[in-house]
């Protein structure tokens, strides 16, 4: 089987940031758009795992699902202050609606440790999409910085 | 062809979309831009204004102003009114950072006064104003307290002991409109303002020790109690993650609700809800507590500012004059009157990357400032100068009392971060005599001034195109950045 190149990568917008997140599976594309954003906020090589944390969503359809799972990420990492090295999520489709459960590990920022990134402030819905490429899925989306 | 082909120039730097550009434009498209920035404007911010003049209910013009870019639905550096009878009202129109603003702080010093003290003065003013992504607040808010602060603002904080009284006058809307309802703010964007209440953020935000080098009008700027040589301090930030959630839970609500309405939109993400819906009511309400927050914000900061001011120079922030020049927001809907063919009529102002430049009269306008028109601060970027203009007639007729905001974005974070490196541009800032402190090196190399448009430029056509004209220039002698 055939295995993707890299997790994700990211692309250029004037005022912020933009990102494309592969997967041989869903799951695997969303826990990669995680990784993609504790990468501009910080260096992700750099953050240990030692807290956990679980939460599921509910949404009407897939890019539904990646702009909620991103913003619960981000609402975490500012409430917390945490900064996350670690997606395991697993989607499920029952009649109409999609869940995700995931568990996510990190550490509590320091920045005398952690990279300090960029902050950001939101997630859009420009250019966000789901979807199968040559067998892999990519989500794409743009941060708000 | 170019779809630059199908713009009419109307006078010097003043240009036309006309209807025929999208059949479903209910107004015409006005861009107030220099030939050179007309030239290399991005197709896309153009169909932007075109597309917002498709929105039900929009009045006169959609309007680009000099500092025009490409946005997400609405551009950045745009104004659109609506009508309350059949218009609407957009969260795109504000964008994320509602309120993002500017204030600006007198004193009494010269660069004389405080020269041998600089690098005390900027490190306090980094140490006492927490700043960068993932930053805290330093103060704790009791229980529900942060209701409070949603719906009083800049009241809120003097009535805790951040700042003077006076205060208050001199912030646009008094730092707090009283349409603001903190019940209509979910419980997660409540969540993530309370850690961040008086901090600066990251980006282009910063606090800056200038130097007033220029006055283009003296009278004008006596008024606003500004003289060549004095120094002044800006700040530019906004409702941090507070002002984020509520603009992302209401362009949800807003996805479904122009379905809903059978509002037919060229762009999703112009998302709208008629002027009188729920959706639209509680967005605005919303909306309005976030703007109190980011008030709130630059008054906690402003205090904090005197604080440090007050320990390096062993002196009374009174006895500094520290008073407040002004302050503005330039991401926010406002309720206004204007005249529309020659009758007062009421209007939802959307001003996106926009700031407030009410001429002479309005009673908006604090009394003492109110027969030259108000104060606009425009920012520039990290060691460029920063302007302040006023308000005009011509912006009452023309752009619904609006101009610039600042430079906007010419580069990506990325493409900066190649061209520029952090030890380049300290070195450069330190021969042009300007001390910087920033939470990171990346932040230094991403926000360089030549990642932006040139400010001068842009200040420039606001004021040959007479929609605010230049009063004063300052330049930054310190900055700190988040």
């Amino acid at each position: 089987m055939k295995k993707i190149k890299q997790p994700f990568k990211f692309f250029d917008v004037t005022a912020d940031i933009g990102f494309i997140a592969f997967g041989n599976t869903i799951n695997e594309s969303f826990e990669n758009a995680g990784l993609a954003m504790f990468n501009v906020i910080s260096d992700t090589t750099n953050i240990a795992k030692n807290k956990e944390f679980d939460f599921f969503i509910e949404s009407e359809d897939e890019v539904s699902l990646l702009y909620d799972f991103l913003e619960e990420l981000l609402f975490l990492h500012e409430i917390e202050f945490m900064l996350f090295s670690d997606f395991k999520v697993k989607i499920s489709k029952n009649d109409n609606n999609f869940r995700l459960d995931a568990k996510i590990k990190g550490e509590e920022i320091n920045w005398d440790i952690h990279e300090r990134g960029s902050e950001i402030k939101a997630i859009t819905y420009h250019l966000m999409n789901v979807s199968v490429n040559e067998g892999f899925y990519e989500v794409k989306g743009i941060f708000d910085l | 062809m170019s779809i630059k082909d199908n713009i009419n120039k109307i006078r010097e730097n003043v240009w036309e979309i006309p209807g025929t550009y999208n059949k479903k434009m209910r107004a015409t498209g006005r861009l107030y831009i220099d030939d050179e920035g007309f030239e290399n404007l991005e197709e896309g911010a153009i169909d932007q204004i075109a597309n917002v003049a498709c929105l039900p209910g929009i009045q006169k013009f959609s309007i680009g102003l000099p500092d025009i870019h490409f946005g997400y639905g609405f551009p950045i550096g745009g104004v659109a009114a609506f009508s309350p009878n059949n218009g609407i009202i957009s969260p795109g129109g504000v964008g994320f950072d509602i309120n993002c603003g500017v204030r600006m702080i007198r004193t009494n010093l010269t660069q004389e006064d405080i020269q041998d003290k600089m690098d005390e003065l900027l490190d306090a003013l980094f140490k006492n104003i927490p700043s960068g992504v993932g930053s805290k607040g330093k103060i704790t808010l009791k229980e529900n307290e942060i209701n409070d602060v949603l719906d009083y603002g800049a009241k809120w904080a003097v009535e805790n002991g951040y700042g003077w009284q006076e205060d208050l006058t001199f912030l646009e809307e008094n730092g707090c409109i009283e349409d603001a309802d903190s019940t209509k703010v979910s419980d997660k964007a409540k969540k993530r303002g309370i850690p961040q209440l008086g901090s600066l953020g990251s980006g282009n935000h910063f606090i800056e020790i200038q130097k007033v080098t220029d006055i283009y009008d003296e009278e004008i700027a006596k008024v606003f109690g500004i003289k060549e040589g004095m120094i002044t301090i800006m700040i530019h930030t906004g409702s941090r993650g507070c002002g984020h959630q509520v603009c992302s839970d209401y362009l949800r609500k807003m996805d479904r609700a122009y379905k809903k309405y059978k509002i037919d939109i060229p762009d999703r993400q112009l998302a709208c809800a008629p002027y009188d819906s729920d959706e639209a009511q509680d967005y605005l309400k919303a909306m309005y507590a976030a703007a109190n927050y980011a008030w709130a914000n630059r008054q906690m900061i402003t205090h904090w500012v005197r604080e440090s001011f007050e320990n390096v120079l062993s002196k009374d922030a009174k006895d500094m004059n520290m008073g407040v020049i002004y302050d503005v927001a330039h991401n926010i809907v406002k309720e206004e009157t204007h005249e529309i063919k020659g009758n007062n009529s009421d209007l939802i102002v959307h001003r996106k990357g926009a700031t407030r430049a009410f001429g002479p009269g309005r009673n908006e306008i604090p009394e003492e400032y109110r027969d030259v028109g108000q104060p606009v601060l425009i920012p520039g970027t990290m060691g460029t100068a920063s302007y302040v203009l006023h308000g005009t007639d011509i912006a009452m007729e023309e752009t619904f009392g609006s101009t610039a905001h600042g430079a906007g974005r010419l580069l990506s974070r990325t493409q900066a971060k190649k061209d520029y490196s952090s030890e380049e541009i300290e070195k450069d800032l330190e021969s042009k005599g300007i001390k910087i402190k920033a939470t990171s090196k990346n932040v230094i190399a991403e926000e360089a001034s030549g990642a932006y448009k040139d400010i001068d430029g842009v200040v420039k056509t606001s004021d040959t195109t007479g929609i605010a004209k230049i009063v004063a220039k300052v330049v930054p002698i310190a900055v700190t950045k988040g």
